[in-house]
């Protein structure tokens, strides 16, 4: 009815219509193939089980640090070093424990000599120390990690649960993620000449383990649990306490959180 | 349907090849030169990426997925504070009650993973000597305050830590006299300054029980400004040498605490 009474636009209306048809038909092509597979990867990630009916999708995970729990006996490094295989010389560490003195002058003392891993030695510095305690350093497993960015070749990489690993395997060693951590927790094997990097005790915590770190802390300064579910010892520490991470600015949402925070931390 | 004739079909598959073959030698020389070698290159591309790329690359994301299931394979080393009250019931019992609670075996004893699978060929020993226990109780002034510590130099030297105290129930062979044996930093602190002579127990009234469930029942505290007046008011009588000022008109909106650290008064 409408095209009887409007005849002056029926010689070029087709040409417009046949215009703005195939536009959208191209773009759907451009669009369509990719929401199409990323849907399927998506149900698949969902189906992903892992060794014995471990779905990945399902969890979550974080750890909670409290730095007035910490009395840097270097339990963790230790236990670290011996659970993961990180070789021993006092450079490489998957997890270590750094002791902050700030001094009446406004200086700042840190160190972490060999990583805590036979705990601290009492020498007293000349000036007073206003403020003293340890914190335990680990990757951060950033949810916009920085590393997994950089990665030329797709061998660090998030997995469902919020865990960033590496794959031993497919690393070629460039380095190019050591260099992209904020946080300085990523190291070159020396052997293997891959990128390594704390884990979460991924093996442990499959088959319902804690991270070994967690298991020898003798304070339960570390606290490791699933950050979105109810009952979880994460959620009711992150309920708890006054939460900081380190380096927010940097929008790497880390998901390693620690309460009784220093500004000096860093 | 017509019968298949050899003849027939080769006849019209050579037709194809000398249609296409006109239709190469109709092309302009440079676009033939260029077609061969974009036709290599794509070959060389896709070979080399298909050798390169691993099979199961991007099945769940940007990744291998098998580079997962190695990871997990790692075998476990630390074989988890639940599995050794299997066997070691009254350890655990006994260790339940005391200080060390929540102290996982492996802390002291190392990894059991091992021990776990054959108890009799992995035995597994805690530390006899002085090295183990110091790690955690040696003083420390960057340690919280209220952790017991030691200065290990002066603390029975010698002597293995398992000798007087047993590590499952750890407490001081008789309840200690003095509270530095926790509060080290606070002792140490109080003992370089003025208050060096006044005891712990001129200002904090600490319950018996304190001693032996140091959380539960705390020491007392003075609550205001006329404790500390006891001695440094200008009234107080016979405190020669101590600095005094007026009580009442002496900044009354504070108490003595929240300007003076006690431990260590800034008059040194």
């Amino acid at each position: 009815m409408m095209n009887k009474t409007a005849p002056s636009v029926t010689g070029t209306s087709p040409q417009r219509r046949s215009f703005l048809k195939t536009l959208a038909l191209s773009f759907a092509a451009l669009i369509i193939p990719g929401i199409v597979v990323a849907r399927d990867k998506l149900d698949k990630v969902k189906d992903w089980v892992i060794g014995d009916g471990y779905r990945p999708a399902d969890h979550r995970w974080g750890m909670g640090l409290d730095i007035s729990k910490c009395i840097g006996c270097g339990r963790c490094v230790d236990a670290c070093k011996k659970e993961n295989n990180v070789p021993l010389e006092p450079f490489f560490f998957r997890t270590w424990v750094e002791r902050y003195r700030i001094l009446s002058n406004g200086e700042t003392l840190i160190d972490s000599p060999g990583g805590a891993i036979n705990s601290f030695r009492a020498d007293a510095p000349e000036e007073t120390v206003l403020r003293s305690f340890f914190v335990p350093k680990l990757c951060n497993q950033c949810e916009h990690a920085p590393c997994v960015q950089v990665c030329p070749v797709g061998a660090t990489f998030s997995t469902p649960d919020g865990v960033v690993l590496v794959d031993a395997e497919h690393c070629v060693g460039c380095r190019y993620c050591i260099q992209a951590c904020p946080y300085g927790a990523r190291f070159l094997h020396p052997e293997t000449r891959t990128a390594e990097k704390c884990t979460f005790c991924y093996h442990r915590i499959v088959k319902g383990l804690a991270p070994a770190c967690v298991e020898a802390c003798p304070t339960q300064a570390r606290v490791f649990g699933e950050v979105e579910k109810k009952a979880s010892p994460l959620v009711r520490f992150l309920r708890m306490n006054k939460i900081a991470v380190l380096k927010p600015f940097l929008n790497t949402k880390p998901q390693v959180y620690y309460t009784g925070f220093d500004m000096e931390v860093r | 349907m017509n019968e298949f004739d050899p003849n027939t079909a080769l006849s019209s598959i050579g037709g194809f090849f000398r249609r296409l073959r006109e239709r190469w030698q109709r092309f302009p020389e440079q676009v033939k030169r260029l077609t061969v070698l974009l036709a290599v290159v794509v070959f060389a591309l896709v070979t080399a990426r298909t050798m390169l790329v691993p099979a199961d690359f991007g099945k769940y994301g940007h990744y291998r997925a098998s580079a997962v299931d190695e990871i997990v394979a790692q075998p476990i080393q630390y074989a988890g504070h639940e599995i050794c009250t299997e066997c070691h019931d009254d350890v655990a019992e006994t260790k339940a009650a005391g200080f060390h609670k929540n102290v996982g075996c492996e802390v002291c004893h190392g990894p059991a993973a091992a021990h776990t699978e054959d108890v009799e060929a992995v035995q597994l020993l805690a530390p006899r000597g002085r090295e183990g226990c110091p790690l955690c109780h040696e003083y420390l002034p960057s340690r919280p305050t209220g952790f017991p510590q030691i200065v290990s130099a002066s603390h029975n030297p010698v002597k293995p830590c398992i000798g007087c105290h047993e590590a499952h129930d750890p407490k001081p062979p008789e309840t200690p006299k003095e509270c530095s044996a926790c509060h080290a930093t606070i002792a140490r602190s109080k003992a370089i300054s003025h208050h060096a002579y006044v005891a712990c127990t001129r200002c904090h009234e600490a319950p018996d029980q304190h001693k032996l469930d140091p959380r539960s029942f705390r020491p007392s505290k003075p609550d205001g400004r006329e404790f500390c007046a006891g001695c440094h008011d200008d009234g107080a009588s016979g405190k020669e040498g101590i600095p005094q000022i007026d009580q009442a008109s002496h900044e009354e909106r504070y108490v003595c605490w929240q300007c003076h650290y006690p431990h260590l008064p800034e008059a040194q």
